[in-house]
């Protein structure tokens, strides 16, 4: 599905540019193989790292370690494996309905959540690359931090 | 020389820690290599496409353009179209770097940049829609309106604090490129 999206609108947008200036159609994809070959190391790097934190953090070890009774430890757990791994949201949700049902706290719940897709540990290297140290480091600190305002509001709520 | 293995620094200390995986626990190196490849299986068709839509913004897209609907003077307005452009289904959020940088360069505003990064990575519509599903609909209710306003503060926070104190060797070397 995302591929379909992404290749509709590179199509679309290269018969466009084409049509109108085949001198800055090329110049684009000079722009984009020397960004490409700026980030590619740091592509690999996220590669590698993503591997290495799902193979050691199965979603099996990810339930027992969130689980029922873990309590407020659960909760810090949650919020350092959400903000490390990168999991796609397809089974990130059902694995955090099943926990909730298992008996975990919705703080617990939503921080996992959050940091799971707000912060993301194993692409920085990418991030800094393409964004800077300084842009990189604050917005995942902040979004971390922003996630256990979040998860703390709402485990009083609901 | 010394320069290129410099940059790959970082994917041989990774390799590094794959093979001492390998003697001590060859299953879980096996799984994580798996995964990796797994991963790399996406990333090869998205990437290539994503930097070339990069290229064409960065020649296309008019830079005043830009400062008027995302630069520093466009309020609210600069705020909801980070808005709707980051929730639209686009792929994962490393696809949403190239672009913010892109759009940086040509005037958008660090605030309105870290509303379209994060609703690009916290509230997008197909995975509301799994969200929901699996955790309820006042959980996911709850959840997007609670990331949006921290979304919003976090932006210009961080627009006040890169303000003050620059990332001055990051701005060096994406200029010297240009």
């Amino acid at each position: 599905m995302t591929l379909i999206i992404i290749y509709g609108i590179l199509i679309i947008g290269l018969v466009v540019s084409f049509l109108k200036s085949k001198e800055k159609t090329k110049k684009a994809f000079k722009i984009a193989k020397k960004a490409f070959m700026k980030t590619a190391p740091s592509l690999l790097a996220v590669l590698g790292i993503v591997g290495l934190t799902l193979g050691i953090l199965s979603p099996e070890t990810i339930s027992r370690l969130i689980g029922a009774d873990a309590g407020i430890m659960g909760t810090i757990i949650a919020s350092l494996i959400g903000a490390v791994t990168l999991i796609p949201s397809l089974i990130a949700f059902p694995l955090a309905g099943s926990l909730l049902r298992a008996g975990a706290s919705v703080m617990t719940i939503s921080v996992f959540i959050t940091t799971l897709v707000m912060v993301g540990i194993v692409t920085m290297p990418m991030e800094i690359k393409i964004l800077g140290k300084k842009f990189t480091l604050l917005r995942n600190g902040l979004g971390f931090i922003a996630a256990i305002v979040i998860a703390t509001i709402m485990g009083a709520i609901l | 020389m010394i320069k290129k293995i410099k940059k790959f620094k970082l994917p041989v200390l990774i390799l590094f820690i794959y093979g001492i995986l390998g003697i001590g626990a060859p299953e879980i190196a096996y799984k994580s290599f798996d995964i990796s490849l797994s991963y790399l299986g996406e990333m090869i068709y998205i990437i290539p496409p994503v930097f070339i839509l990069m290229g064409l913004m960065e020649v296309w897209i008019p830079k005043n353009k830009v400062e008027t609907l995302l630069g520093k003077e466009s309020g609210i307005k600069g705020i909801l179209i980070s808005f709707v452009l980051g929730t639209l289904p686009t792929g994962p959020l490393y696809v949403a770097f190239p672009m913010t940088a892109s759009l940086l360069k040509k005037g958008a505003s660090i605030s309105n940049m870290i509303v379209f990064l994060g609703s690009w990575a916290t509230l997008k519509v197909p995975q509301l829609l799994v969200e929901a599903e699996f955790l309820g609909v006042p959980f996911m209710i709850l959840r997007f309106v609670l990331t949006f306003i921290m979304l919003v503060l976090m932006g210009l926070f961080m627009q006040f604090t890169l303000k003050l104190s620059p990332d001055k060797d990051f701005l060096e070397s994406s200029n010297e490129e240009l």
